[in-house]
């Protein structure tokens, strides 16, 4: 078996597809590519084999940058003691409409 | 037990996905790398059998459909070798593993396709068998692997569909075309039986992997689902199953079936099936094949963007 060349491993790309016009773009998948191009085409290849789509966006994994999950607690903690952001925080009468 | 230990667990009884940046005990890391990379295998290799027959469909639409199956084959590895990249191993080492013999697939691909007919049989009972694995594999504990079965479960419904009907075709066709499609039916019976891997007690993994839920059934039980769901269906075709101690047990609710030749699996699983040899022959001539192409595009993605970077 021959040995890989550091070059013949194409980077990694993180795949997003609309389904739907309207729809936002959803994180599909991921695949191996030379360059955007082939990304985007082996993407349409891999993951719209059966009208899944109408739009792609690939991006390089290297470029993703994601929150740590042993962080996750107090990253989001925050959020976590802000009760009065939900509209039922509020007490209001019963018979007080349309608000 | 370690805090981390104690969340990981923890999460698993509550039926909380793991991601890939979360805590995971090593075992459990080895486990889905193991599982994930044969099935990613699997679906590689089990490209070749049909593949040797896309030449030789009997009509364009028999072809165009066994094509877009070897297709979706292609793809539904990709995602698992995906999937199985993001537990922290190479998409080089994963094949190089497969290529060493390092890693497995799945026995079934190790026999020959001699006949039409066996690319009916592989769509009804190979297909068939694999479903019943992988649907409740939607459910597994580790978030990629999940979300990978999904799509792929739902691809696989026509390989299916479309193996049945290739062999209704032929039981309703002439006496040459019956007797093919029953032979087919004799050849792939068992080892698709035996596809569900080694019973229950001896199988070491299948009770670590329910453990930790990466799968909800074990062997012995996805195996007895599936026997009695083809017995079933093999009456629409007309053709008999090859097993003549199979019968309808009234009080379990089951067919009963006969012995599995364990001594076959084992060989098969070692090397010394018809095919090993050859399938992974060809799937390292392809490899080689294929290097040239790998560099070329890597080199034409390094040129572009160094010549954008002087522009």
């Amino acid at each position: 078996m021959e040995k890989n060349t550091p070059s013949e491993n194409w980077p990694l790309w993180e795949v997003f597809i609309r389904t739907r016009q309207g729809l936002d773009h959803k994180h599909a998948g991921s695949l191996h590519a030379a360059d955007a191009q082939m990304a985007m085409e082996n993407a349409r290849d891999v993951y719209t084999r059966r009208n899944e789509g109408i739009s792609i966006w690939v991006v390089e994994s290297i470029h993703i940058h994601a929150s740590a999950p042993d962080e996750a607690g107090s990253f989001f903690d925050p959020a976590n003691d802000k009760v009065y952001r939900y509209p039922t925080f509020y007490n209001l009468p019963d018979e007080l409409k349309n608000i | 037990m370690l805090p981390a230990e104690k969340i990981f667990e923890d999460k698993i009884a509550r039926e909380v996905r793991i991601e890939p940046k979360d805590w995971m005990p090593e075992d459990y890391r080895k486990l889905l790398i193991r599982q994930m990379s044969q099935h990613a295998h699997s679906e590689i290799v089990g490209m070749l059998p049909e593949g040797n027959w896309i030449t030789r469909a009997p009509s364009l639409r028999r072809k165009a459909t066994l094509i877009a199956k070897v297709q979706d084959e292609a793809g539904h590895g990709l995602y698992l070798y995906s999937a199985t990249e993001t537990l922290g191993i190479t998409r080089e080492e994963t094949i190089d593993q497969l290529h060493s013999g390092k890693a497995k697939y799945s026995s079934i691909f190790n026999y020959p396709t001699l006949t039409w007919a066996d690319i009916g049989a592989i769509g009804w009972l190979v297909d068939g068998a694999a479903i019943m694995n992988q649907v409740p594999l939607c459910r597994a504990s580790f978030g990629p692997y999940a979300r990978a079965m999904v799509r792929i479960c739902k691809e696989e419904s026509f390989h299916q569909r479309q193996g049945f009907e290739i062999l209704l075709t032929l039981s309703r066709g002439s006496e040459a075309q019956k007797h093919m499609c029953q032979d087919a039916i004799n050849r792939w019976w068992w080892p698709s039986v035996m596809m569900f891997g080694p019973p229950d007690d001896a199988s070491p993994n299948n009770q670590k992997s329910m453990q930790w839920k990466i799968k909800r059934f074990s062997n012995d039980e996805l195996r007895q689902k599936f026997i009695d769901v083809c017995a079933d269906q093999v009456r629409v075709l007309d053709m008999k199953l090859p097993d003549d101690k199979m019968k309808w047990n009234e009080e379990t609710q089951h067919y009963e079936f006969g012995e599995i030749n364990w001594t076959e699996f084992w060989s098969v699983v070692n090397g010394n099936g018809p095919c090993n040899k050859e399938r992974l022959d060809a799937r390292k001539k392809a490899h080689a094949d294929g290097t040239w192409v790998r560099e070329a595009a890597a080199a034409y993605a390094d040129k572009k963007n160094h010549s954008s970077h002087i522009q």
